[in-house]
Parts: C-alpha cells; sequence; structure tokens
C-alpha cells in the first residue's frame, strides 16, 4: 500500500471557476484510476462528481484525462502511472464541465439523431430472414464494437481547438456512418450529408482519435480514410460530374 | 407544485434493453412515450452482457424449437417458473431476436449465411444468438439507434424515486435530474418499469451501480407485489483477484467455447457433482464434453455447463474444501484447448475478445496461455414484480414491469441466455399492453400534494447538516447481505439479518448528505439507500420463509428440496402499516400441453 497524490479538478457547476485539488489516498495492488478516484470520493470528498457505471471497459461512461492524456478510469491502471509526481484527473476539454469531472456530452446524442438511420434491403428468403456471409459481418463489427465513450471527440483538435461544433461531427460520427455504409444489408447513402453537413472534409488524418480508442479501432485508416474516398469518388471524379450535369441530378 | 409535469401516454422507466424495446413499441402503437434513465443512453447493464440471446431458431441444430426451449426453461426453474410467461418466452423469442437483425444489430453466421447460436449452460442444443462475447453491446446500441428515430422523449440522468397514485391506479412519477439536482414530475397513463436488478445490495457483484432495486422498490411502495425475491442468482465465474475488479464478470460464453473449471490439485471436480436432474443430459469423459462444444450432435454437454446456481456452489465447497485458488477462487482454463486445436490463441482471442483484453488489461494476465482465477459474484435476481403473463402489469392497474425488475420466468433459477430475450419479448409486450391501456382509459388526475411531499423527503438528507455519512450505511448492508443473505444461507443468520437491515433502515431515515444539488454522488447514494434495504429485507425475509434447498437458494439448515415449496412461490407486499409482509402463495399452474411436454422431455 502506498500514498499517492492526486491532483483533481473540481469545479462547481457549468459557469464556476474550475482548480485542481490536492488529495492523498493509498492505493494498492491492482487498482485502477477510477478505483482512486472513488476512495477519494467516500474518504474525503463525498460530493465529488464522477460519471462512470460497468468499471469493466464496456460502457464508456468513466471517460476523463488522466495525466493529460484522454482515457477511461476503469481501464487505466495505477501501476501504469508515474508514481514521482501526482496523478492529474479532470474533466474531457472539449465538452462543457457540468460538476469536477462530469462534462455535458448531450451533442453527441443530437448529432447521432442527423445521421440517415439504417434501412436494410428486402429479406432474401421468404422467412423474412438474411443470408449474410461471416466475413462480411466482421469488416463493420470493428466499428459495431465502438462503446460511445467520446475519447476520440475529446482529442479531434477540429472540436477542441477549433469548435466547429455545427459544422463537423467528429471521429464518433464517423465511425458510425462507416458501420452504416459498410453494413451489408443497409440501403442508404449518407455521402452527400458527410461532405456537406458533418463536415468530413475538415479531418486532416492526424490520427489522434485512433490513438486514445480504448476499443482499438483504427478509426483513421479503416473507417475516416475509406468514407474520404467514397466521397471524393462521388463528388469530384469528373466523369460522374459531367454525368451529373446531363442527367439532372441533385448532387452537387 | 412548482413545476409543470411532463406529461405522456406511457412512461418507461429505465433505458436497457427491456425498457428500451417497451418505448419503441408503445411508440409503435401510436402513444406518446417517455423513457427516464439514470444513466447516459446506451450505458445501461444491458451493455455488459456477454454470452447471447437464447432464441431456439434452430439455425445450428433444426431439432430445437419452443417446446425444447421452455422445457429447458422450466427445469432451469425448478418448476416455480410462471408457465405461461416461460411458453410465451420460448415461442416469441425468435421473432424478437431476427427483428433485431431488421434493425441492423449484426450477429455471428453460420456457413450457409444465418445466425450462429451457441452452447450455453442448461440449454440442451445451441441457441444463443451473439456477437463474439459482446452481444448486449450490440443489442443495446441497435434498440437506441432505433429507438432515437421514433419520436420518444429520453431524460437521460434522472433518478425516478417516486410513483404517484390516483385512486390506486398509477397516475406518475417524481424524478430528480442527477446532473443538475432539479426535480420532475411526471404525468402518464401508464408507467412501464425496467430499472433492472439489485445486486448492489451485495459486496460482490458484477451489477453496476444503477442496479439498486429502484423498480422493485417503486411498485412495491405503490403497493405491488414481488414474488421470487429468495432467488439471487450469484455468476459462478465473477474475477476475484486483483481485488478492484473483484466481481466482474467472466462470461459463461468461456465455458461454452471449452473452458474448465479445476481446483487447486488440477481435478475437473464438475464431474464428481453431476445432479441427478441433469445425468442424462450431461457428458461423462472429458472427451464427450470436447465433442459437445465442438459440434458433435450425439455427445451430451460437458459439467462446466450445469446451471449457474450448481456451478456456483460446487466452486464454494472446493473453496472451503481448501481447494481454491491463491486468491479464494477456483481455476477456468480456456488456454488448455491448445492441446485439441491448432490455432487456438487465436481462436480464443475471436471467440472472447472481451475477454481476452479485460484480463489482459485488468490483471495482467493472457487467458490464451493462462488459467482465470474466478469466483462466484451476485450478478441477477429471479425475484420482481409479480406481473400478468401476457400483459405485463403488475397488481397496481397501469404499472407494468418487463425485463430484471419483473419475475415469473425464471423461477428459481435462471439460465444463461434467457435474459436477453426476456428483455426483448416481455419489453414489447409491456409496451404495447401499456399502450393500449393508456388508450383505453381516460386522463389521470396528479396528487400535488403528493408530489410535493415526495419531493420534500428527498430533500432532507441534504438539508440535514449533522447526520451520518450515506456510503457507510450502504457498505454495512453490502457486507451483511454478502455474509448472511448471500451464496449459503441458515436461518439464525437470516433473522440476525432482518434486524440488522431494520437497524439499518433507522440509520437511514438520519442520513446527512450536504453540498450542492449538482451531480451530489452523496445525496444519490442516500435516495438509493430505501430502495436497496427495502430490497434487502425482501431478499432476506423471503429466503427464511422457504425452508429448503433449490435453484439459487441454499440453505445449510435444509439442504434438500421439499415437495411442499416446489409447490409454493414467495410473495412479498406492502402491509398496512408499512411492514413488510410475506406469505407462501400456489405456483401457478400448467397447461395440460406443457405438462405433457415437460413428461416427454424428462
Amino acid at each position: 500500500m502506498a500514498a499517492t497524490q492526486f491532483r483533481i479538478w473540481r469545479q462547481e457547476g457549468a459557469e464556476g471557476e474550475g482548480a485542481y485539488r490536492d488529495y492523498t489516498t493509498d492505493v494498492t495492488e491492482g487498482m485502477v484510476v477510477l478505483d482512486a478516484v472513488h476512495q477519494i470520493q467516500a474518504e474525503s470528498a463525498n460530493d465529488l462528481a464522477v460519471r462512470w457505471n460497468c468499471k469493466a471497459g464496456k460502457c464508456g461512461s468513466c471517460s476523463a484525462e488522466v495525466n493529460g492524456n484522454p482515457r477511461l478510469m476503469c481501464m487505466t491502471r495505477m501501476s501504469d502511472l508515474p508514481t514521482d509526481r501526482p496523478v492529474t484527473v479532470e474533466p474531457m476539454r472539449a465538452f462543457p464541465v457540468i460538476r469536477d469531472l462530469v462534462c455535458d456530452v448531450s451533442w453527441n446524442y443530437e448529432v447521432k439523431k442527423k445521421i440517415e438511420p439504417f434501412e436494410p434491403r428486402p429479406p432474401d428468403a421468404e422467412d423474412g430472414t438474411w443470408r449474410i456471409a461471416q466475413e462480411d459481418v466482421e469488416r463493420v463489427q470493428e466499428f459495431r464494437k465502438c462503446i460511445e465513450c467520446f475519447l476520440c471527440q475529446d482529442v479531434c483538435h477540429v472540436l477542441r481547438d477549433h469548435h466547429l461544433h455545427d459544422e463537423f461531427v467528429g471521429p464518433r460520427f464517423f465511425v458510425y456512418n462507416a458501420a452504416l455504409e459498410m453494413h451489408p444489408l443497409d440501403t442508404r447513402d449518407r455521402l452527400a450529408s458527410l461532405k456537406q453537413d458533418e463536415g468530413i472534409g475538415y479531418c486532416n488524418i492526424t490520427k489522434c482519435c485512433t490513438k486514445v480508442c480504448p476499443e482499438h479501432i483504427t478509426i483513421t485508416d479503416n473507417a475516416i480514410i475509406p468514407l474520404k474516398e467514397r466521397v471524393v469518388s462521388e463528388f469530384y471524379d469528373p466523369l460522374k460530374k459531367l454525368f451529373r450535369v446531363f442527367s439532372g441530378g441533385s448532387r452537387a | 407544485m412548482e413545476q409543470t409535469p411532463y406529461e405522456y401516454d406511457v412512461l418507461v422507466v429505465g433505458a436497457g434493453g427491456a425498457g428500451l424495446r417497451a418505448a419503441i413499441e408503445a411508440s409503435a402503437k401510436g402513444a406518446s412515450c417517455g423513457v427516464i434513465c439514470k444513466s447516459l443512453l446506451g450505458k445501461a447493464h444491458t451493455v455488459m452482457a456477454e454470452g447471447g440471446m437464447a432464441a431456439a431458431i434452430g439455425n445450428v441444430d433444426e431439432r430445437d424449437d419452443w417446446k425444447v426451449h421452455v422445457t429447458d426453461t422450466l427445469r432451469g426453474g425448478q418448476y416455480l417458473s410462471n408457465p405461461k410467461m416461460a411458453e410465451i418466452h420460448a415461442k416469441e423469442a425468435p421473432a424478437r431476436a431476427l427483428e433485431l437483425e431488421a434493425w441492423g444489430a449484426l450477429f455471428d453466421r453460420t456457413k450457409d449465411g444465418r445466425i450462429l447460436q451457441r452452447n450455453f449452460g442448461g440449454h440442451r442444443y445451441p441457441r444463443l444468438a451473439h456477437v463474439g462475447d459482446r452481444t448486449g453491446l450490440e443489442m443495446i446500441r441497435t434498440l437506441q439507434d432505433h429507438g432515437i428515430h421514433r419520436g420518444i422523449d429520453f431524460h437521460m440522468e434522472y433518478t425516478v424515486f417516486r410513483l404517484l397514485l390516483d385512486d390506486g391506479r398509477v397516475s406518475g412519477a417524481l424524478a430528480y435530474d442527477r446532473e443538475r439536482g432539479r426535480f420532475r414530475v411526471y404525468r402518464a397513463k401508464a408507467v412501464v418499469l425496467a430499472t433492472g436488478g439489485i445486486g448492489r445490495a451485495f459486496k460482490i457483484t458484477s451489477n453496476s451501480w444503477e442496479y439498486t432495486g429502484d423498480g422493485h422498490t417503486l411498485a412495491y411502495d405503490a403497493g405491488a407485489d414481488l414474488i421470487d425475491m429468495e432467488f439471487v442468482q450469484f455468476h459462478p465465474t465473477g474475477m476475484v483477484w486483483p481485488p478492484s475488479v473483484r466481481g466482474i464478470l467472466v462470461t459463461e460464453g468461456v465455458r461454452g467455447e471449452g473452458g474448465i473449471l479445476l481446483n487447486s490439485d488440477g481435478e475437473r471436480f464438475l464431474f464428481d457433482e453431476i445432479p441427478a436432474l441433469y445425468k442424462d443430459q450431461t457428458a461423462d469423459s472429458a472427451e464427450e464434453g470436447w465433442r459437445y462444444v465442438v459440434g458433435d450432435r450425439d455427445a451430451r454437454r460437458p459439467p462446466e455447463l450445469l446451471t449457474r446456481d450448481h456451478v456456483a456452489r460446487c466452486i464454494v465447497n472446493q473453496i472451503k474444501a481448501g481447494k481454491g485458488s491463491p486468491h479464494g477462487g477456483v481455476y477456468l482454463d480456456i488456454a488448455w484447448i491448445k492441446e485439441k486445436i491448432s490455432n487456438s490463441e487465436d481462436h480464443i482471442r475471436k471467440k472472447l475478445p472481451s475477454m481476452y483484453h479485460q484480463f489482459k488489461e485488468l490483471a495482467g494476465l493472457d487467458i490464451t496461455k493462462e488459467r482465470m482465477e474466478v469466483g462466484p459474484t451476485t450478478h441477477y435476481v429471479m425475484g420482481g414484480v409479480r406481473v400478468d403473463a401476457e400483459s405485463q402489469m403488475s397488481s397496481v392497474p397501469g404499472l407494468y414491469a418487463a425485463g430484471e425488475c419483473a419475475a415469473g420466468l425464471h423461477g428459481a433459477n435462471r439460465l444463461g441466455g434467457n435474459s436477453l430475450s426476456d428483455l426483448l419479448v416481455f419489453g414489447q409486450r409491456a409496451g404495447e399492453y401499456a399502450a393500449a391501456f393508456a388508450a383505453e382509459h381516460g386522463d389521470v388526475r396528479l396528487d400535488e400534494g403528493a408530489a410535493d411531499a415526495g419531493i420534500r423527503e428527498a430533500l432532507e438528507p441534504l438539508e440535514r447538516q449533522d447526520g451520518e455519512g450515506p456510503y457507510q450505511i450502504q457498505y454495512a448492508l453490502q457486507d451483511l447481505m454478502q455474509e448472511k443473505v448471500g451464496i449459503v444461507r441458515v436461518e439464525s443468520e437470516l433473522e440476525e439479518a432482518i434486524e440488522e437491515i431494520g437497524r439499518l433502515s433507522d440509520r437511514a431515515k438520519a442520513v446527512s448528505a450536504p453540498g450542492n444539488r449538482e451531480y451530489n454522488p452523496g445525496w444519490h447514494t442516500a435516495l438509493d439507500l430505501h430502495p436497496l434495504l427495502v430490497v434487502s429485507e425482501a431478499v432476506a425475509r423471503a429466503g427464511l420463509l422457504r425452508r429448503e434447498s433449490r435453484g439459487a437458494q441454499f440453505r445449510d439448515d435444509y439442504p434438500q428440496k421439499d415437495e411442499h415449496f416446489g409447490k409454493v412461490i414467495i410473495r412479498v407486499a406492502k402491509g398496512a402499516d408499512g411492514e413488510m409482509v410475506v406469505k407462501e402463495t400456489p405456483v401457478e399452474p400448467m397447461s395440460d400441453e406443457l405438462t405433457r411436454l415437460v413428461e416427454e422431455m424428462g
């Protein structure tokens, strides 16, 4: 057991002025950051706000910045952090703080509603079922692993530094688009909205999102770049453009 | 009353699988619908379900059908289930699974492209539709992404703490906003409870903080009956080390894929303890067990896939006999299958990806190479609100319950995989019938006096300055339940527990949680104490009255089944003076057709 120093962000309400406050608690073998935060909450800060749920890396609730890195607190082991300085824990910085470590992520839920939902092709068999190859399932399973922790949104500079929330949906929703676009049964087309409403062009593939994904989804390479390529071939392919001019197609 | 009430035809409390499915159905039937959930959308406990969803689609073994499924469920529940519910569940689960696919869920496939099904404890044939070991995530995300386009209002991070009544009929609910501490009043013609379980009443649990028995208690306080509360499922395999992850679930899917349980002597101890009821269905050699795992239709299942109550007790016995692992569990070994298949490490990572990561990241252990240490963890409550089998309505008009907070399907023990299908089948029904109830019955009157009083009471812990903190009481209760109302029970300890719960309830009434109303976890914990104490008392009292061992309840002083208790279920209700009344009531009768089926299938 070792007494460990923590610097935790405390802030009263969205308008309040936040500051780090120092705490000390005993860290025992196998503890994760969330355990330490809970221990501090029980011992010396009963009203310390922290959002969490499954404590097993499956629900994506306890996102925060630990020593400046976007992490799930429940999956960050204390033994992996340096011991020569206090452990800093603060809320995700790309979203407004509600209180302490809890931030307002409701924007993400609003964004999702605007994306064209899934619509399957007619069933393949008379009993109303479909036939799908396992390899086609596996192609999108990577994207469907997403636990919506929003760490990728937190780290994306288009949102974090440039605040383009109105024009850009962020990596989480490119993954969501990719899951739908590459779904073996889906029939809808989301390329126009990806280009016009969701701002996929703003992404300059720095791959920060991929680095922080706790589910190890290769966000940039497997989701964003293929979508960008589809958008490019749909809208910037000279032949297609010509075709659209003559056919009076609605896409610009 | 300061607030303007929110108004819905159907108000759903809880946004896991059952709540979302109920809301989608109610909305599809034309009802205006609101959903209140304690967490953010998509984070409810369903997200943690791993193994799969039981539905007798018969894709892997065409001998499977609803008749086999219903008899498996009844046998697993030791014949205390509501037979009508078990029948509806078995018949409707396939349609609910296929409908999920139409909404975008992608299950793993068979070679000919249909939904793949896997083996699980107590199921005669491979029956669980699954996606690796993250089926719950697939299910909740599918329902969530479908549900957000159905005109349903979602109220995230609100906790309902009181139901309102209008002359005996449910008329709405009171909730507080976890984020900002504001109160809200909801008026509704029908309410569906879908709040999940009670696992946080115990110290070692696979359940998240949300599982504080809210729906059970809301219904109980409103005058509804609870049944089967003595039956708490202790899942045999939770993590035991390191201490901070103790209780986190290790999916039964590990055993479904060939994982075996070993004691410290390396013995596969379950072979020595096969119960009579399952003798004919269980392999008698390791070799036959493996053949079953790889799909030999003539092989019987390995003893690791016996029902959860049995496996959990056998593990406890091994530990008690000094044959446990270093950190107080037993060994679960999937790495051994390298003896049987060449690419075992890839195979394990592919079939059990989240288990691989969970152990790698939380325990620094590679399950493709090393044995895991596991022990029982509180996982599920079979008991809950007593509901009508068809409609899911409780004894309070307009009040419905579905999923884990309802009871009747699982009897004395739930089979793995029957929970996800339960959520969908009965969530759909609750939504449908609640919408119909709302359409058929007129408006409700909101009892403003009761609403104001409820809000005043909820504010008391915040205003009290020098009371005891809520965490101490919560921890004391969890220790008590773990120690005296756990896997092995005995009369004297149950009696002590009931007395102690009484004392803790008195302390809870004087609790103090000062601070702000915004996201104040101390205050939330203070308000969670009432439901936790109610469900704890119900479990202890029902367990005391059932003087026998059956399913999930094991009584050290009555270690055998008792014929009398095989015919009754235990009913818990609030008495006229607010005291808890516990009574025996006959098991629901079985139809002639089901009786014949049970006899045929043995």
